[in-house]
C-alpha cells in the first residue's frame, strides 16, 4: 500500500496532462487499443498445455450437463427447448465459459494487492481500457483454443441444433462479443473492490459463486418462474453473460425477442463499463488524496 | 564410515525440444554425469560450478529432493530418498531461493514449529536457538512475519531454522545469493565460526568464491556434470597453473600499449594509467622491460594468484578429463 | 538406530503434525471476517448443487426412471462425501503451484511425510460449512424417501458416505499426481473430480453409452452413490447390475486407495525440482 501511496501524485500528473482528442487521436486510440489486444492474445497464447487441459475439461462437463438436461427433455422439449436445442446450448455453453471468462481472473487485484497497480496509472491509456483491450484479446485466443474444441466434439456423440435465420448468425457475433465486455467489466468492478479493502478475497468468492448459476451455466434460466427471470434479466447482468448469446444461437425465441435480449445485454455493458470508469476514478483520487 | 558417500551418482532428465511448429522432440539431458565423493565428518567443502554444471541437482539428491537416476548414495549412513524422512532429521538445508520458513508467521513461530516438527526437547531447542541469536542478531526481527523480511534477515532466520535440529550435516545452496555486504560478512564469519567450533560437516554451494576462500579447506569443481577438481584450493591454483599479475602505474596512458610475448594484458584500467598484464610463460622482468622503454613507470606490484581467475579459466578450457580423486 | 533417531517425546510424529494444524488454523482464522464470509461462500456452492437438481426436476417429473426423492438420496449421498473428502484431501489439488513454486521441495526435506504435510498446511477450514451441508442433505433425503429401514440399510447409509470419502479423498489425490509429469494440467483434474461430483448427483441411468461405462464402472463412480442409493431404496438396478452392488462401496474405496498411494509413489519418484 505505501508503495501505491507514493506513485499516487505521478498518477495526478499524468491525468492532469492528457491531451484532448481530436481524429487523429481517434485513430491512435484504436491502435493502441489493438496492439494491447495483440500482446493480450499472445500472451495467453503461451499457456497452450493449460488451454489443452481446460479444453479436455470442458468437454467432460458437455457430456455431463448434456447427458441430464437430454434426461429431462424425455422425448419432448422442455424450458421451451428441444433435445438438439439442449445440447447446442450445453456445448457451446461450455465453448463460451472460458470465452467470456467467468472464473478465475484476479489479475487486477492482485496488482492492487501488490502495489504494482501504480505501474498501470502512470502509463497513458486509461487502466480501464488497457485491461479491456487485453481482455478482449485473451477471449480471441480462448475463442481458438477453447471454444472450438467442444463445439467440435458435441456434434459428435449428439444432435445439436444448427440456426435457421441467417441474422441469428451475427446476432450471436454480436452478442459474444456484448459477453465479453460486459463479463470483463463485472470482473474488473469485483476485483476493484481491493483498492478498498486491500483483498477482493470476498467479493471473488461471492461473484464466482453467483455467476454459474445465475448466467445459465448449471440450467437454462428458462427452467425458472417467468417472474424470476424477469427480476434476474432486468435486475442483473448475470443472463447477459452467457444465457442470452446461447438463446439466441438456438433460436429459442422470435427475432423480435432475440434483439430485444441483444439490445438489453448491450445496455448492461454499457452500464457496467461506466461504472467501471466511475469506480477507477474514485479509487485513483483515493490515492492520490492519500498520496499527499 | 565416511558422512557423504556417492559412487557413480548420475541425473538425467528428459526434456521436450521444440523441433519445428508443433513437433517436439524428446532429448536426455545428462544433470549429473556419475560423481564419486567422499566426505568425512566435519569437513568444509565447497562444491562449485558454472550454472548448469549440476551443483544443486547433486545437491537435491542428496537431500532425498530427487531420486537418482542411477548410482549410489549415502548420507549419514541412510538411502536419501529411501529413509527421506529419518535422513531429514540429520541434515539441515538452506536453499538460497527456497524458503523454509512460514511466510505469514512471526519468524519465532516458525522456529517453534520446527521443534516439534523435529521433535527436538524444549531446552536443546531454547540453547541452540539463543546462540544463533547472538551469533546471528536475530532479536530484533524474531516477531516479525517472514514476509516482511529483507533478504538478509530471512538467510539468517533460515541458517537458524537449519540448525535447530543440530544437525550432523549442512547443506548451503547459494547462502549468500543476493546479500547486502553486511549480511554477507555475517553469514560467512557465523559458519566460520560453526566450522571450527562443531563437528557438523558443511557443504557449500556458491557463486561467490569469497565463500570458499574464507570458509573451506577443500574444493570440488564440477562441470558438465562431472567433478573436474577435488583438492585444496593450493592444489588448484598449482594444478592449473594460476597466473600471477603485474599491475603497473604509468605517468602517462599508453596510445598502443605493449604486448610481451608470454605474458597477456589482462585490464586496462585508470583511463590507461594502470595496465595489468597476466604472466602465462613470462617472467616479472619481461613485462617491466617491454614496458620500460615506452613509458614511465610510476609503481608495480604483483598479484598472487586469484582463485576466481583460475576457476573462470577452469570454465572456459574444454571438458577436462574427469579426474577422479584418490 | 531408530532410538537415537527419534528422541521419545510425549507427542512423537502425532504431536508434529497437531502443531502444523495449530499454525495453520491461526493463520486462516486470524481474520475474522474474511473467514466468516468464506465459510458462507463454501456453503454456497453446495446449495447451488442441490438447488440445480431441484429446478430439473421442476420441469420434469423424473430422471433417467427416478423420482426427486430417490435422487435425493443420491444428491445427499454424493455431495456430504464429497464435500467431506474435499475439505480433508481437496487442497492437494495446489500440488501444480507447489511445484512450480518449489514450495514441494520444502516439504520433502522436512521429517515428515510429504502427503500428510501438504494436506495439513493447507486445510481449508473453511470448507467446514460445506461438509456439514452435505450432510444435512443427506440425513434429510434418507428421511423423507421413505426407505424401508433394516439394520443392515442403517450400517450401509453409514458406510456408504465413508466409502464415499475415501474413493473421492484417493481421486483427489490421484489426479493431482498428473502435475509431477505435467506442471501445466490446470483443470484437468477437475474433469474426474468435479465431473465425478456432477455424475454422483444423478442416477446412472441419466448417461449412456461409452461415457456412462467409463464413468459408472470405468472410474468405479457407479459405487459412490447410485448403487448405495438402489440398496437403500430396495429399487433392482436397471442396469442389471445384482443387489450387492449396493455394497461394493468400501471395497470400491480400498481399490481407489491402492491406485492413488501407487500414483503418489511412483510421483514422487518421478518429481523434478525445479530451477537449477
Amino acid at each position: 500500500m505505501a508503495g501505491l501511496r507514493k506513485e499516487g501524485n505521478g498518477v495526478g500528473s499524468v491525468t492532469a496532462t492528457a491531451a484532448p482528442s481530436t481524429s487523429a487521436n481517434v485513430t491512435r486510440w484504436f491502435r493502441t487499443f489493438g496492439a494491447i489486444s495483440r500482446a493480450g492474445f499472445r500472451r495467453y497464447s503461451t499457456y497452450r498445455q493449460a488451454a489443452l487441459a481446460g479444453a479436455v475439461t470442458n468437454t467432460v462437463f458437455g457430456f455431463l450437463h448434456c447427458a441430464v438436461l437430454l434426461a429431462a427433455a424425455g422425448s419432448g422439449t422442455v424450458g421451451g427447448y428441444d433435445r438438439p436445442r439442449l445440447a447446442t446450448f450445453v456445448w457451446m455453453g461450455q465453448g463460451l465459459l472460458a470465452v467470456v471468462l467467468l472464473w478465475g481472473w484476479t489479475d487486477l487485484a492482485d496488482r492492487i494487492r501488490t502495489g504494482d497497480v501504480a505501474a498501470d496509472l502512470l502509463r497513458p491509456v486509461h487502466p480501464v481500457t488497457s485491461y479491456l483491450a487485453t481482455d478482449l484479446g485473451r477471449a480471441g485466443y480462448a475463442a481458438l483454443a477453447r471454444l472450438l474444441p467442444p463445439v467440435l466434439v458435441g456434434p459428435l456423440f449428439f444432435d445439436v441444433y444448427l440456426p435457421s435465420r441467417w441474422p441469428t448468425v451475427g446476432l450471436f457475433v454480436v452478442s459474444v462479443v456484448t459477453a465479453v465486455v460486459l463479463c470483463f467489466g463485472c470482473r474488473f468492478l469485483v476485483n476493484a473492490a481491493a483498492y478498498w479493502w486491500q483483498d477482493a478475497r470476498g467479493p471473488v468468492l461471492l461473484w464466482t459463486l453467483g455467476s454459474g448459476v445465475l448466467a445459465g451455466l448449471y440450467f437454462p434460466l428458462r427452467f425458472l418462474p417467468d417472474w424470476l427471470q424477469l427480476v434476474l434479466w432486468f435486475g442483473t447482468p448475470f443472463p447477459s453473460l452467457m444465457q442470452t448469446p446461447l438463446d439466441v444461437l438456438v433460436e429459442r425465441d422470435p427475432p423480435a425477442v432475440q434483439v430485444g435480449l441483444v439490445a438489453l445485454q448491450l445496455g448492461w455493458a454499457v452500464l457496467v463499463l461506466a461504472a467501471c470508469r466511475l469506480v477507477q476514478r474514485r479509487a485513483e483520487r483515493r490515492l492520490v488524496v492519500q498520496g499527499g | 564410515m565416511s558422512v557423504i558417500e556417492l559412487d557413480g551418482l548420475r541425473k538425467e532428465f528428459t526434456v521436450r525440444v521444440k523441433a519445428g511448429r508443433l513437433r517436439r522432440e524428446k532429448r536426455t539431458v545428462t544433470a549429473v554425469d556419475g560423481i564419486d565423493l567422499r566426505v568425512e565428518r566435519g569437513e568444509l567443502l565447497g562444491y562449485i560450478g558454472p550454472n548448469g554444471a549440476g551443483k544443486s541437482t547433486t545437491l537435491k539428491m542428496l537431500t532425498g529432493v530427487l531420486t537418482p537416476s542411477a548410482g549410489r548414495a549415502r548420507v549419514c549412513g541412510l538411502r536419501p530418498v529411501a529413509d527421506r524422512t529419518r535422513l531429514a532429521l540429520r541434515i539441515g538445508v538452506v536453499f538460497g531461493q527456497r524458503s523454509q520458513l512460514w511466510w505469514d508467521l512471526p519468524l519465532a513461530d516458525s522456529f517453534d514449529l520446527l521443534r516439534h516438527l523435529y521433535r527436538v526437547p524444549a531446552a536443546a531447542h531454547a540453547a541452540r536457538l539463543r546462540r544463533c541469536r547472538d551469533l546471528l542478531d536475530l532479536d530484533d526481527f524474531l516477531a516479525t512475519p517472514v514476509r516482511q523480511l529483507s533478504l538478509g534477515q530471512r538467510m539468517r532466520g533460515e541458517l537458524t531454522a537449519a540448525l535447530l535440529h543440530d544437525p550432523q550435516v549442512l547443506f548451503l545452496d547459494e547462502p549468500t545469493i543476493g546479500l547486502d555486504v553486511v549480511s554477507r560478512q555475517a553469514v560467512r564469519g557465523f559458519l566460520a565460526e560453526l566450522g571450527r567450533t562443531g563437528d557438523t560437516t558443511l557443504v557449500l554451494t556458491t557463486h561467490d568464491l569469497a565463500d570458499i576462500e574464507r570458509l573451506c579447506a577443500r574444493l570440488v569443481v564440477v562441470d558438465h556434470g562431472r567433478v573436474v577438481h577435488d583438492g585444496t584450493i593450493a592444489a588448484l591454483h598449482a594444478r592449473y597453473g594460476s597466473r600471477r599479475l603485474v599491475v603497473a602505474d604509468l605517468d602517462a596512458p599508453l596510445a598502443v600499449p605493449p604486448r610481451p610475448a608470454g605474458a597477456a594484458l589482462h585490464r586496462v584500467e585508470a583511463d590507461g594509467h594502470r595496465l595489468v598484464y597476466a604472466l602465462e610463460s613470462a617472467g616479472v622482468a619481461e613485462v617491466v622491460s617491454a614496458l620500460a622503454g615506452l613509458a614511465a613507470l610510476r609503481d608495480l606490484s604483483i598479484v598472487e594468484p586469484d582463485i576466481e581467475d583460475v576457476v573462470a579459466r577452469l570454465y572456459r578450457s574444454p571438458a577436462p578429463d574427469p579426474r577422479r580423486p584418490s | 538406530m531408530t532410538a537415537a533417531d527419534r528422541p521419545a517425546r510425549p507427542g512423537g510424529t502425532f504431536g508434529a503434525y497437531r502443531a502444523l494444524l495449530g499454525a495453520q488454523a491461526r493463520a486462516q482464522t486470524t481474520y475474522r471476517a474474511s473467514f466468516l464470509l468464506d465459510l458462507v461462500g463454501n456453503v454456497g456452492a453446495t446449495v447451488f448443487d442441490v438447488v440445480t437438481v431441484l429446478v430439473i426436476y421442476g420441469v420434469t417429473r423424473e430422471l433417467g426412471g427416478f423420482t426427486l426423492r430417490e435422487t435425493l438420496v443420491m444428491v445427499g449421498l454424493s455431495s456430504s462425501a464429497f464435500a467431506v473428502a474435499d475439505l480433508l484431501v481437496g487442497n492437494i489439488e495446489r500440488l501444480p503451484t507447489h511445484v512450480r513454486t518449489g514450495l514441494f521441495d520444502a516439504v520433502l526435506l522436512r521429517p515428515l511425510g510429504a502427503l500428510p504435510q501438504l494436506l495439513l498446511m493447507n486445510l481449508p477450514l473453511r470448507k467446514v460449512s460445506r461438509g456439514l451441508f452435505g450432510v444435512g442433505v443427506l440425513v434429510v433425503a434418507l428421511t423423507s424417501a421413505g426407505i424401508d429401514w433394516t439394520p443392515a440399510r442403517v450400517a450401509l447409509a453409514v458406510v456408504a458416505p465413508l466409502a464415499g470419502v475415501v474413493f473421492f479423498g484417493s481421486l483427489f489425490v490421484a489426479t493431482a499426481t498428473v502435475s509431477f509429469w505435467w506442471v501445466d494440467s490446470g483443470e484437468l483434474a477437475n474433469s474426474v473430480t468435479y465431473g465425478g461430483r456432477d455424475f454422483t448427483t444423478y442416477p446412472a441411468t441419466v448417461f449412456d453409452g461409452w461415457f456412462r461405462a467409463a464413468f459408472a464402472y470405468g472410474l468405479g463412480f457407479a459405487f459412490v452413490s447410485y448403487q448405495p442409493a438402489l440398496a437403500l431404496l430396495g429399487r433392482a438396478d436397471p442396469l442389471g447390475l445384482p443387489s450387492w452392488a449396493g455394497w461394493a462401496a468400501p471395497g470400491v474405496a480400498l481399490v481407489a486407495v491402492a491406485v492413488a498411494a501407487a500414483a503418489w509413489r511412483t510421483g514422487i519418484r518421478h518429481y523434478r525440482s525445479t530451477g537449477s
